[in-house]
């Protein structure tokens, strides 16, 4: 372990995105192929440790540790283990596919500048193995979020979804953040010194009584970036008025963050209080998916249906992790990667439609399958892996997630399993519309999609197909660091 | 070797369906010379599979099934396993899947009009339109025009195609679900596949939703199943020990074991997938598809993929209800069954769409292979199975090549009336003789025509079955519904091909290529021979001239995994009943229909029935009830209560209100407190400074000496203060 590989990948966007704000004699194109550039690399890096880690052995590898602030026990520590690798890897997809969308937006050196500031912090939550270099970059990642929905975002609605996003995950974070030093400080009383490491802290034996008050506060307010209901309101609003590539980031990254940092931090940190809270979660969670179908159901806006269906989505992944048993945990472990990687295709989408049609509004589009047949397959993908279609990586990631929560109470399995049937009716009912209905006049001269489009919407399918087709590219790893949060929830 | 070929079965296929996609779609005979290739080739496969297993025999293939397996998705302590089997069921079911998918496939060929001009103003998404052609004399005809996507249906149909023989060959439940899947996926491609006709579309999106809520409840079975059992393959379930202990343990509702539940709601993918009430409703829509994917569903696959699992799951039904402390499942789905059969004729009885009738003749169909599962008939559902895929495949196909004479008719003429509606038709039996004999032949077997044909052998065995077990409501409503099938047949059969044209356009009706005609012929030898193979032992006269082949066949499948009911004693009544309604209704049907002379012609039932006749007629008001009950206050549900009321007035209400008073307390904090107290005293500070300033200012003159003076005068005070405090005290 020569070359500090996760640490490349970790700070890598923010260099570039650094640069780019610095360099102001920069042209467009100039900054245009420096972000593909930087995109491209850390996708191919992301992947290649992807492919590096070792889910036999398992645990974390490509661990780096240097002290930041050893007084308070704070260090730079980060690691990966066999749930975060795929993250890192949906990450690295995410930010060259939101590159490669984004390539005609306006004033593309503070876009990227910021877009890729925001990818180090989703990166650097995603490895941190410290609780202090967790909230750094959580926080990291959470503002810039603010600036490119306001600067980019559709008109009519960008500053109110804006701030109605910031301060959601805002006073989530500062829950969390509570909750956190809550710990911090209660372990030392066990351990006699203080420390931020999360790995020491999974030893420190809290007790019963302090998780069971503690963990509502700490899962909540990561939960809150995670979408549950009914602090999820942030998300479809956040997402319409996102532009494309910020929309791709945030359902298909951002969101799993709330998701992942609440398994790490509030299950893993608390095992005892994760399994007393669990009934009422996930009762919270099983709204968070029907709900979230069957408003998804109704909607008039292209884009608020995927942003509700991202609702319930979300809650099937969080119901996953609920259940505390390996195959749930396995599940929602497949279904952050796999509705990461879906969702950010569904937004594509949605964009390359609006910037050529300039209306999302479904009753009024129709057609698209002749004037764009990639996207239009590509949706259509997207639409099968959402509903759980056998051969798309929907299908391994759902199926867990039910066997786990049958196994947990079978009645919410069967009520959980009305939002596939939803699920199902408003995918079928918006490709019908939009790709198959009649075409309007209006529509009758927008040009087709460029090949960064393209390549975009092929590496999306590509990731869908091939986890639904070989589960074995990506389940074993999940399954890894799934039994390492086994033996904590037995251990404890 | 068999191994092997099984797996190239599905494969052949779905390489058809990606070559086409992505490569030769705009080369139309390329495209289905490819289709029709790969079916060929797995057509050629299941034969080779077929005969070896003919040679290792039933009982030596049901212990060792033809079988491979290779890893797939890692769940628990190890990989599921994804693999291929062969026993005596999936045999016999290859063997129908393989011959009606090859006529299928070269049928379509001329359904789709290859070969003819492209259509004048022909565009994609509708059907073709018909072309204008110039004869050497300089005469303009009107003729057929290409279907716009051609090969597009040849790709979907192939991956149809793969999905049902994934189905088949699949050794577990998960690739079978997703066989199962994928078809579902297929007959929303294919009923939709002329998507610019909104009833297309509306017909694709229900056929789909409806099958998906039995597929969902399908999936909680397999969930719960794996959660039990901790494997999918059939090997690890069908076996005594864990039907044993499924059939022990308590499920958490409904009273029953763990084997019933599961039963029941795999069941209920097969009630979604085959069309059972109350999850009927798809597919008589689903008519609104090209005609070879009419017979594609309902003859070759998909409808008969549902039947395939209940059949497939029958040990675990068996077991089910072998338990008499728990609840058993099957007098629920004997009743479904039954009551579908029933049902659905009397629906088929006042249908004028030609095809529409197959379509309720198919739901009833079905009903009785689900009844006679209900009621542990297993084989004689097998049975039926079988033939019943034979001579629907025909008959959806003779159905489709009169509506193509007609449409022939229609374009010489130039007339505009409904090609499909048999009160247009009459006396095509001299325009179409090949369609009308082979159609004649689908039409007596379906009717269950004595002994000559092969729906005679397979639904007498149901009744007699059914009689036998003593489940004589079963008995009684599937005798009442073989009557009323052998009056709709009659009543088809009778109103398009006998009588005179009633309309200029039947007058020009023309018979249809060799393309299609032949798959007829091919088929019609299928609707009678395999009959024979079922011939019960102790049947009068005939029986032991043929070995009762099939029932010892699909019967050894399940050897030694259900409990064997003894010898059924051979009665008289039962095959006395059949044939009286076979042959009955038959009578009836053509008696009453021969004399209709006129298209606009009232139906001749109308009058006996009255209003009956339009409850019927409008298929007793499901698809209105179901709207009313289900779909509105879904929409109600989403819309109004959980969108607008509780996501956008409460959930987002309590976050406004929370904005608005943290606004208003701002407000309150500046101008109440800020601005009068903070400000206020800091001003106040600020003024006063300013103030006393001012008035010291007249002071500051700037003059020495004024400052010398005040100077003096501020000594000979402190003097004076000096001397009043301290030197006089």
């Amino acid at each position: 372990m020569n070359l500090p590989l996760l640490s490349l990948i970790i700070f890598l966007p923010i260099v570039a995105g650094t640069v780019m704000l610095l360099w102001p004699s920069a042209s467009r194109d100039t900054i245009r192929r420096l972000a593909l550039v930087t995109a491209t690399i850390t996708f191919l890096l992301s992947a290649w440790l992807y492919v590096r880690y070792d889910f036999v052995a398992g645990g974390y590898q490509f661990v780096e540790k240097y002290p930041w602030l050893p007084d308070l026990g704070i260090s730079y520590h980060v690691g990966v283990d066999g749930l975060s690798a795929p993250l890192i890897l949906l990450t690295g997809v995410v930010i060259f596919t939101g590159t490669l969308v984004s390539w005609n937006i306006d004033r593309p050196r503070e876009f990227f500048g910021l877009l890729y500031i925001l990818a180090t912090g989703v990166f650097g939550v995603f490895a941190a193995l410290d609780l202090f270099t967790l909230f750094f970059m959580y926080e990291v990642a959470v503002f810039p979020m603010y600036l490119l929905i306001v600067i980019w975002g559709w008109e009519k609605t960008r500053e109110y979804a804006g701030m109605k996003l910031t301060l959601y995950l805002l006073v989530g974070s500062v829950l969390a953040l509570v909750g956190g030093l809550a710990m911090v400080f209660a372990a030392r009383e066990n351990l006699g010194y203080l420390t931020f490491d999360l790995l020491e802290l999974e030893k420190a034996g809290l007790s019963v009584g302090f998780q069971k008050f503690w963990f509502p506060i700490v899962f909540f307010g990561f939960a809150v970036l995670g979408g549950i209901f009914p602090v999820h309101n942030w998300s479809p609003d956040g997402h319409v008025a996102a532009p494309t590539a910020v929309s791709m980031f945030h359902a298909g990254v951002l969101m799993k963050l709330g998701a992942f940092a609440a398994l790490r931090v509030g299950v893993m940190l608390m095992p005892e209080g994760a399994k007393f809270h669990l009934p009422w979660i996930i009762l919270l969670t099983l709204v968070n998916v029907v709900y979230g179908a069957f408003i998804a159901s109704v909607q008039q806006d292209f884009k608020y249906v995927i942003g509700f269906s991202s609702v319930s989505h979300m809650g099937l992944v969080i119901m996953g992790i609920a259940t505390l048993n390996h195959d749930g945990l396995l599940g929602s472990g497949v279904q952050m990667f796999s509705h990461g990687v879906m969702t950010a295709l569904f937004f594509a989408v949605v964009g390359m439609v609006y910037d050529r049609t300039h209306t999302r509004h479904i009753p009024s589009l129709g057609g698209m399958m002749k004037k764009l047949p990639w996207a239009g397959v590509a949706f259509i993908i997207a639409g099968l892996t959402s509903m759980g279609m056998p051969g798309f990586s929907g299908f391994i990631a759902e199926f867990p997630i039910f066997m786990g929560v049958w196994r947990y109470k079978p009645w919410i399995a069967i009520v959980a399993a009305i939002s596939i049937v939803v699920t199902a009716s408003y995918v079928l009912r918006v490709a019908h519309k939009v790709f198959f209905g009649p075409l309007p006049e209006e529509f009758k001269d927008i040009p087709d999609i460029n090949i960064f489009d393209r390549v975009a919407l092929v590496t999306l399918v590509f990731f869908l197909v091939a986890i639904g087709v070989f589960p074995h590219i990506m389940v074993p790893w999940i399954e890894s660091g799934v039994n390492y949060v086994l033996t904590i929830l037995g251990g404890a | 070797m068999e191994t092997k070929i099984l797996w190239l079965l599905p494969l052949s296929p779905l390489v058809a369906f990606a070559l086409i996609v992505l490569f030769t779609n705009r080369n139309r005979a390329l495209s289905h010379t490819l289709a029709i290739l790969s079916v060929v080739l797995s057509w050629a496969g299941s034969m080779f599979v077929f005969w070896r297993a003919l040679q290792v025999g039933a009982e030596h293939l049901a212990e060792e099934p033809f079988h491979e397996v290779v890893d797939w998705l890692p769940i628990g302590d190890g990989f599921f396993r994804l693999g291929v089997q062969l026993d005596p069921l999936a045999a016999i079911v290859l063997f129908f899947v393989a011959w009606t998918i090859v006529m299928i496939f070269i049928y379509s060929v001329g359904y789709h009009n290859f070969g003819q001009p492209e259509g004048d103003h022909d565009e994609k998404g509708l059907p073709p339109h018909g072309a204008t052609v110039v004869d050497e004399h300089g005469h303009k005809h009107k003729v057929p025009s290409i279907e716009p996507m051609y090969s597009r249906f040849f790709a979907f149909v192939s991956l149809f195609a793969f999905g049902m023989y994934l189905l088949v060959v699949s050794d577990n439940l998960l690739t079978l679900f997703a066989g199962w899947e994928i078809m579902g996926l297929c007959s929303f491609l294919l009923i939709g596949f002329w998507f610019k006709k909104p009833s297309a579309r509306d017909a694709a999106i229900k056929a789909f939703m409806t099958t998906r809520v039995g597929d969902v409840f399908m999936l909680l079975g397999i969930a719960y199943l794996y959660t039990q059992v901790g494997s999918l393959r059939y090997a690890d379930i069908f076996n005594p020990e864990t039907l044993h202990h499924l059939a022990t343990h308590p499920a958490p509702v409904l009273g029953m074991s763990a084997a019933g539940l599961i039963g029941l709601l795999l069941f209920i993918g097969t009630v979604g997938k085959s069309a059972q009430w109350p999850l009927h409703v798809w597919l008589p829509d689903a008519m609104e598809g090209p005609t070879p994917v009419s017979a594609m569903i309902h003859a070759a696959t998909m409808v008969s993929a549902g039947v395939y699992l209940a059949i497939r799951i029958f040990p675990l039904l068996a077991a089910a209800g072998h338990e008499s402390a728990f609840t058993s499942p099957m007098p629920i789905i004997a009743f479904i069954g039954a009551f579908t059969a029933l049902f659905a004729a009397t629906i088929a009885v006042a249908q004028n769409d030609i095809k529409r009738v197959l379509a309720y003749s198919t739901i009833s169909q079905l009903g009785y292979m689900v009844a006679a599962v209900g009621i542990g008939a297993y084989v004689a559902a097998a049975f039926h199975l079988v033939t019943h895929a034979f001579f629907k495949a025909l008959l959806f196909l003779g159905s489709g090549s009169v509506i193509h004479g007609m449409e022939h008719g229609v374009l010489h003429t130039g007339q505009h009336i409904d090609p499909q509606d048999m009160y247009n038709m009459g006396g095509l039996r001299r325009r179409m003789p090949i369609t009308f004999w082979t159609f004649l032949i689908g039409g007596f077997a379906l009717s269950g025509f004595p002994v000559v044909t092969a729906g005679f052998w397979s639904k007498d065995e149901i009744l007699s079955e059914a009689f036998g077990l003593g489940h004589m409501g079963v008995f009684w409503t599937l005798a009442i519904a073989a009557f009323l099938t052998a009056f709709y047949t009659m009543r088809q059969i009778t109103l398009t091909f006998l009588g005179r044209p009633r309309t200029e356009a039947a007058a020009h009706a023309h018979e249809t290529p060799p393309t299609m005609t032949g798959p007829l012929m091919v088929l019609a030898v299928f609707a009678v021979a395999f009959g024979w193979l079922g011939v019960p032992e102790h049947f009068p006269v005939l029986g032991g001239l043929l070995p009762s082949w099939f029932q010892e066949w699909v019967g050894a499948t399940f050897h030694g995994l259900i409990p064997e009911h003894g010898e059924l004693t051979f009665s008289y009544f039962p095959l006395t009943v059949s044939l009286v309604v076979a042959l009955g209704g038959l009578f009836v049907g053509w008696l009453v229909y021969r004399g209709v002379q006129r298209a606009d012609q009232p139906d001749p039932l109308e009058k006996v029935l009255g209003p009956v006749y339009g409850v019927l007629e409008n298929k007793y008001y499901f698809d209105e009830l179901y709207s009313y009950l289900l779909v509105k206050p879904a929409y109600w549900f989403a819309a109004v209560f959980a969108f607008r009321w509780m996501d956008r007035t409460v959930i987002d209400g309590i976050l406004h209100t929370v904005a608005h008073l943290s606004w208003r307390l701002g407000h309150f904090l500046r101008n109440r407190i800020d601005l009068p107290i903070v400000n206020g005293f800091g001003d106040a500070v600020a003024e006063g400074t300013k103030g006393a300033g001012r008035l010291l200012r007249v002071v500051q003159s700037g003059r020495v000496q004024h400052y010398m003076l005040m100077a003096l005068v501020n000594a000979v005070a402190l003097l004076a203060l000096v001397y009043y405090f301290v030197i006089r005290s």
